[in-house]
């Protein structure tokens, strides 16, 4: 079980800056979208900037394995043009309107919110639902 | 808009009064309890895909936790083959967003925000226009939206579908995509955040209006 144990410290961490940082936030997601604020902009920038710039660093030491002694390697994204638009578009009208995304799914649903649940219950049917029909959807 | 201080003024505070507060603890804690900047918060972010990559090789990513509760409950007579996989080889995954479920507790527990979400002055109006009130202090959601009435849950359940839907086929959410996969310059993320982007937008100025009303 001890293997799992840095998982959920980072994971903890992770819950903890999404809603103190209030990117778990409906409102903050609608001003976002209507270019009213930098804040949610600041955050998405600075944490692409912040992960490259590791990457590269991860890349350059010597040590480059991981704690359990495999080699460090960066997978790669299937091959797709068709899917990844359509399916952010999908994903995008859902975000835009209910001001969530997965990770704040689940940190709101730790703060006690019951729509958080609701919400998740859709996102495992709708994942469902492309799962039953991926082999009719053009990718 | 209230002034923020900068990162430096903010810490300096925090080490005078806790130096000479009574309670070290309280004042960390009171300090911890207002909002995170985007300086902090985004590059804690970022750090998660060296942590994930460091710890046991993983790539950042959420949505695909979606996946695997499905195919922990994938009752044997529906098997569809997109779920029939060694969920259990994602273990790890699962314990990471039950430690972000975990976060959210201990956020709230530990470091409320005593104060309302400081919105811009233009986003505070432009809810008011839509009709909702302004958010509620230690609110994330609009209680409009979210309360337990039959529309609000057959709209975020309708949200929540097109969020599932949307992750799979694109195969990645924000995380996957906007950061770890522009962090590591995959092309088919950025192809994934022009979708994402584009729907974001036509929801947020097109649909949520209507709701609202």
């Amino acid at each position: 079980m001890s293997r799992y144990l840095p998982y959920l410290l980072v994971g903890i961490l992770f819950g903890l800056v999404l809603v103190k940082s209030e990117a778990a936030s409906w409102y903050r997601i609608q001003e976002m979208f209507h270019f009213q604020s930098f804040h949610m902009y600041g955050i998405l920038f600075s944490a692409i900037a912040t992960a490259a710039i590791s990457i590269q660093i991860l890349r350059r030491i010597e040590r480059k394995r991981t704690l359990d002694g495999q080699a460090i390697e960066i997978p790669g994204k299937e091959r797709g043009r068709i899917n990844y638009i359509i399916g952010g578009l999908v994903f995008g009208l859902g975000w835009g309107v209910i001001g969530l995304c997965p990770g704040p799914i689940f940190a709101l649903i730790g703060t006690g919110s019951v729509g958080a649940i609701v919400v998740l219950a859709g996102a495992l049917h709708g994942t469902w639902l492309y799962g039953a029909y991926k082999t009719h959807l053009p990718h | 808009m209230r002034q923020t201080d900068p990162l430096s003024v903010r810490i300096g505070c925090i080490i005078v009064t806790a130096s000479r507060s009574q309670q070290p603890m309280e004042s960390v804690i009171q300090f911890l309890s207002q909002p995170w900047p985007w300086y902090v918060s985004g590059p804690l972010i970022g750090l998660m895909v060296p942590l994930m990559l460091f710890i046991g090789n993983r790539s950042f990513g959420i949505s695909n936790n979606l996946r695997h509760l499905c195919a922990i409950t994938q009752p044997p007579e529906i098997n569809v083959d997109f779920f029939k996989y060694d969920w259990k080889e994602h273990y790890w995954s699962l314990v990471f967003v039950i430690g972000t479920a975990l976060g959210g507790v201990v956020a709230v527990g530990l470091l409320p925000n005593p104060e309302p979400i400081d919105l811009s002055i233009e986003a505070m109006a432009m809810i008011r226009a839509w009709g909702f009130e302004l958010p509620p202090a230690g609110a994330l959601v609009p209680p409009e939206l979210f309360g337990a009435t039959l529309q609000n849950i057959a709209l975020l359940f309708a949200g929540g579908v097109l969020v599932g839907f949307g992750t799979r086929y694109a195969s990645g959410c924000t995380s996957g995509h906007a950061i770890t996969g522009l962090a590591t310059l995959q092309i088919e993320s950025l192809y994934a955040l022009i979708g994402i982007f584009a729907g974001g937008l036509a929801a947020s100025w097109f649909l949520v209006p209507l709701l609202a009303r």
